[in-house]
């Protein structure tokens, strides 16, 4: 549902998670605005113009807690305050952008962060997958937590994301392409964690989403060397041609970040 | 919607979805933020919000109610730079200038919170704002030696009179 000016904008702010939930309802006609990295472009440019837009900033909904066996990381959580969270989760914000974009960009946006321009986003996503980190989100049939993978493959339509839960991993990995410049969206990074099921490994760049390499774990997990495993990410993914680089030239780059990214899990031993 | 702009208070008309750096340019005619992408990549724009950097072009109005801002006509004047201005001037660290204003935001910010920044964290500091001129090498110089304090701003020249404004480039209307 669009107006036709910026004028026209209904603008609610809760103040308080219960309150968001609450004008949140089903979502169907309402915006949802985060640090407004996404947003404020299309809106900047025009192509957005919403009707009803629920301003998250003063929900309580950001800061990260400690419950004694894990972390709670509020959905208003910037990507600089991850920057020094349990690895790979880290080294994931750390790799987003700038400093100014860190700071405003929202652990929320990115977990709904649609590609832009046919490019994936949300860098966090794959850390998220390693770690085995669930979801609390609200939306038409209340309150639900599920794996993040399970968010992701749902959609993030329809659902309010109110914070993530996660454990320190035993060990990790990570092994990202170099970004050509701040801005440039990530080509491919992989994360590992070791979690208490075992090794999990995340991977950003090769999908619309975030994807679980489930083979290279299957493999990995079997005995096979860091070498064999990390072939098997074929299996698990298969590349996109976009603007930052070929499917081609991805293909091939793969599977030596997933090697990269089990050896540096070994090294954190 | 009010705002502190450079320590003066202002009531804003724009609609609440307006970007602060639209809000700057064309209700407070405050130009020294530029609209470069407006969408959050080139840095131009970046202002001091409550002190710390961000980028006006991806800050709605709504988000900001009663929040300070600097931009670089707060930061100094023609013969009173700030630090950073001075050793922007010192180390001729313009390049075509339209980057000027959000890197001198950016390392004002930078120093304000990390005063001893060394060389890496310039440059991770610097990062979003790199377009695409020459090297860079002059900037990264202006805000080490700005984070040093080795800074002299008794010695620049003001190189422009506010009161021989009236002087144009030949061929320019008046």
């Amino acid at each position: 549902m669009t107006s036709t000016s910026l004028e026209a904008a209904h603008l609610v702010v809760p103040t308080s998670r219960d309150e968001a939930v609450k004008a949140f309802g089903d979502g169907s006609d309402v915006t949802v605005f985060g640090g407004g990295t996404i947003l404020m472009p299309e809106i900047n440019y025009g192509r957005l113009k919403p009707a009803r837009v629920l301003m998250l900033g003063s929900a309580e909904l950001s800061g990260i807690g400690s419950n004694g066996s894990g972390l709670t990381i509020g959905a208003m959580t910037t990507v600089a305050e991850l920057e020094d969270a349990p690895e790979p989760l880290g080294s994931a914000a750390r790799n987003v952008a700038d400093h100014e974009v860190r700071a405003q960009a929202t652990l929320g946006g990115n977990l709904c962060a649609p590609s832009g321009g046919g490019t994936p986003r949300g860098d966090l996503q794959a850390a998220l997958i390693a770690l085995a980190a669930t979801v609390t989100t609200a939306g038409k049939d209340g309150e639900r937590s599920e794996l993040v993978e399970d968010f992701i493959a749902a959609g993030a339509d329809g659902r309010l994301v109110l914070e993530v839960e996660l454990h320190e991993p035993k060990r990790s990995g990570y092994a990202a392409a170099r970004r050509p410049h701040a801005h440039a969206y990530t080509i491919l990074a992989v994360c590992a964690a070791e979690t208490s099921e075992g090794v999990r490994v995340g991977i950003s760049g090769a999908g619309a989403n975030a994807l679980r390499a489930r083979h290279v774990e299957d493999a990995f997990s079997g005995g096979a060397s860091v070498e064999d495993a990390a072939q098997k990410v074929v299996d698990d993914a298969q590349p996109h041609d976009d603007a930052l680089a070929s499917a081609w030239y991805r293909q091939r780059l793969l599977p030596v970040l997933v090697r990269r990214a089990l050896d540096d899990l070994g090294g954190s031993q | 919607m009010r705002l502190t702009v450079n320590g003066e208070e202002h009531e804003l008309h724009s609609p609440p979805l307006t970007s602060l750096l639209a809000a700057l340019r064309e209700e407070l005619d405050i130009t020294s933020p530029k609209a470069g992408c407006n969408q959050g990549g080139c840095g131009a724009c970046t202002v001091l919000v409550d002190g710390e950097a961000r980028r006006s072009c991806l800050v709605p109005l709504a988000a900001i109610d009663g929040a300070s801002i600097t931009t670089v006509e707060g930061l100094g004047a023609v013969d009173d730079l700030s630090a950073v201005q001075a050793a922007f001037d010192e180390h001729y660290a313009a390049q075509c200038g339209f980057c000027t204003s959000g890197f001198v935001m950016a390392a004002t910010a930078l120093i304000d919170r990390k005063p001893k920044a060394g060389r890496e964290e310039i440059l991770e500091a610097l990062s979003g704002h790199v377009c695409r001129c020459t090297g860079y090498v002059k900037i990264v110089a202006a805000v080490e030696a700005a984070a040093k304090g080795d800074v002299h701003p008794e010695q620049v020249e003001p190189s422009f009179e506010p009161e021989e404004a009236e002087v144009l480039i030949p061929g320019s209307p008046a």
